[in-house]
């Protein structure tokens, strides 16, 4: 009993790990997408400063850095994408898939130029990343029992990104839901032209959603090269970004459904990890590929009918052409 | 007749001194080039995934500079991409082109039928073709030597395996290690995963990452990584977490000193050497190569990296093991002659 309890802690200890890229990217598509702009470009922001993050937190010996640098990549890289799809009223899609493919050569490119090696940043070192807390009052907490258990391995121990993550989703609620900026903003994806009626700048409301995304995928980004992991390795989001925005669809845009979904994602992740090999009675050893599938088939499955109809905001995906 | 010519001239040039050599270099790689053209072709992880690819780019690089001849390498990035790039190469003339992993094995099959007067050489793949010279690796040999030093250092009783993409090539490195660890200690368990099931299981490291956390989580204290790029996250879970890690392909004690018990090492730079050099001097033949401990084409590594943790019981133990593979006296079961593992 007690093993059972304490595999369950484990895979959820692991799901916490796992959901947090997803968390910031799909925070990111929360605020683009409420806007009005699709974000099909979460997977090359996340890829981007992933490496900028790992790059800056090797040349400058401190993970603080590399995360400064990250946020300051994935912004730029919002604004590319503001400029095209927002400024230029481009195809918002055809935008997103081009920043993607931008950031899969880039970091190659970069990575040759800098380092000498294709695709793979130096190991970092010690602090020169963001290494896991322990929080204060284990060693009391720790003879309490299953509670004992929770709070070591599931609520301490992980790193500050981890709690930052959590955190992040109420704070959006609250800027979302409860105030002036997240009403316009709200109203900008839904009505721009009631927006812009009413004096209000759709373009600037729209870039300043892409900005605040470009900020959140980068310390995503950064989690996933100088905190779960220590260098950046070549393609190393996985698909990630767009997982993403496929909890942002999920969770119907709304930050608690989709930190949910975030978190179904991220345990069935976990749990493939710890059921590979693990003999079920009847059924035998799962094949691995049946594991790799679940997620996807869960989602589908989910998708065609559980959770109801998905419907995104309305002006999503439409640049905004003011009538004179 | 071209390359005697060719050594010829190399010959010139060692005898030419020091003022010339600059120019007859730039000669050479002129005409060489014009005679000799190898190439390579890495596979979908990239050459520098620090383990298979990484190797490989080391003989070529080696070759290049042994001889001054170019090798020209072309890294595709998707599966669609490689018989064409190999297609391509044979049609303007480049040989031998040694192809890398065995996820080529089908592209080279295709390209060899098409273009049977270049020479291929592939390695860990499988294609019958008469221009086609097949590398192979013992890999159980060499995984069961760290199998056994494994359980010599495995304090828990317990040791894991992460394996990149589930094809029987890496089934073959998990059954010879758990013979290994099985011939050293019957008693103990060892933890198995693979990371998925296509070839992008050899590059994620997060992935890799969080198996042998799940893997240490469950006891093991010794973690073997047959996975390439993938590998990067297992040392780097097993350090963070104070436990050892065995390398693969490459010599990779380097990358976690301290945790890296040693490697796994499987010469293929060599065998992408060995091609060209044969190659060049006319002596290049398609018959298969299966290269084991006996033939130094597998093996384990010790360097100033792990040589404290290596006591001399240990390597005593694990050379004896060895001679005793070599000598036949111990048989490695493969797992790719029947698709099954003994144990």
């Amino acid at each position: 009993m007690n093993d059972l309890l304490l595999n369950l802690i484990l895979t959820l200890d692991a799901s916490f790990r796992v959901c947090t890229p997803l968390i910031f990217a799909s925070m990111a598509g929360l605020f683009a997408e409420r806007s009005g702009v699709v974000d099909i470009g979460l997977e090359g922001k996340l890829l981007m400063s992933a490496f900028i993050a790992a790059s800056a937190a090797s040349v400058f010996g401190s993970p603080w850095i590399g995360l400064l640098f990250a946020i300051f990549a994935s912004c730029i890289f919002a604004m590319i994408h503001g400029l095209a799809s927002i400024t230029f009223k481009g195809n918002q899609i055809v935008s997103g898939v081009a920043i993607n493919i931008l950031a899969s050569g880039l970091t190659m490119i970069l990575t040759l130029a800098w380092f000498k090696s294709g695709g793979i940043t130096p190991t970092l070192q010690g602090d020169e990343r963001f290494l896991s807390i322990t929080l204060p009052g284990v060693d009391i907490i720790d003879h309490i029992p299953i509670l004992g258990v929770i709070y070591r391995e599931l609520i301490s121990g992980h790193n500050i990104l981890v709690y930052l993550a959590f955190a992040t989703v109420p704070l959006v609620w609250w800027v979302v839901y409860r105030t002036r900026f997240g009403l316009r903003l709200r109203a900008v994806g839904e009505n721009p032209k009631a927006v812009d009626t009413a004096g209000l700048s759709v373009e600037g409301l729209r870039y300043k959603a892409l900005l605040i995304g470009g900020i959140l995928c980068g310390i995503g980004g950064a989690y996933i090269a100088i905190a779960h992991n220590a260098q950046f390795t070549k393609e190393m989001t996985a698909g990630q970004g767009f997982i993403a925005l496929a909890a942002l669809i999920f969770g119907k845009w709304h930050p608690y459904k989709v930190l949910a979904a975030c978190f179904l994602f991220g345990f069935l992740d976990a749990l493939a990890v710890r059921l590979q090999g693990v003999v079920l009675p009847v059924i035998g050893e799962i094949p691995v590929q049946l594991i790799e599938a679940t997620p996807y088939i869960l989602t589908v499955i989910l998708l065609a009918g559980f959770i109801g109809k998905a419907i995104p905001p309305k002006a999503s995906a439409q640049p905004y052409i003011k009538e004179l | 007749m071209k390359n005697a010519k060719h050594s010829h001239f190399s010959g010139l040039i060692k005898k030419s001194g020091l003022a010339i050599i600059a120019t007859a270099f730039v000669l050479t790689a002129s005409i060489a080039q014009a005679e000799f053209k190898p190439a390579v072709v890495y596979d979908i992880a990239g050459k520098n995934d620090k383990s298979f690819n990484e190797s490989v780019f080391n003989g070529a690089t080696r070759f290049m500079n042994d001889t001054g001849i170019a090798v020209t390498e072309l890294e595709p990035t998707n599966a669609a991409q490689v018989e064409q790039t190999l297609k391509k190469l044979a049609q303007r003339g480049y040989e031998p082109i040694v192809a890398v992993g065995f996820g080529m094995s089908n592209a080279v099959a295709a390209a060899s039928e098409a273009y049977p007067d270049t020479k291929f050489t592939l390695i860990d793949g499988w294609v019958m073709a008469p221009n086609v010279q097949v590398v192979l690796y013992k890999e159980h040999e060499g995984s069961f030597l760290v199998g056994v030093l494994a359980a010599m250092n495995s304090k828990t009783g317990t040791v894991g395996f992460v394996g990149g993409m589930d094809i029987p090539l890496i089934s073959r490195f998990e059954c010879g290690y758990k013979q290994g660890v099985a011939y050293q200690d019957s008693s103990m368990k060892v933890l198995a995963n693979m990371t998925g099931s296509t070839p992008a299981a050899f590059g994620n490291p997060s992935k890799g990452g969080e198996l042998t956390r799940s893997q240490i989580e469950a006891g093991a204290d010794v973690v073997y990584a047959a996975a390439g790029g993938t590998g990067i996250g297992v040392y780097q879970t097993a350090a963070d977490m104070g436990v050892l890690a065995i390398g693969v392909d490459d010599n990779q004690n380097y990358m976690q000193p301290g945790t890296m018990l040693t490697s796994m090492f499987k010469l293929v730079g060599d065998a992408a050497y060995d091609s060209y050099e044969a190659a060049m001097n006319g002596t290049w033949d398609p018959a298969m190569r299966v290269l084991g401990l006996a033939e130094n084409g597998v093996g384990w590594a010790l360097d100033e990296y792990n040589r404290d943790m290596i006591s001399a019981e240990m390597e005593a133990r694990v050379n004896e093991v060895r001679a005793s593979i070599i000598s036949g006296d111990i048989v490695v079961h493969d797992y790719t002659t029947d698709n099954s593992c003994p144990i």
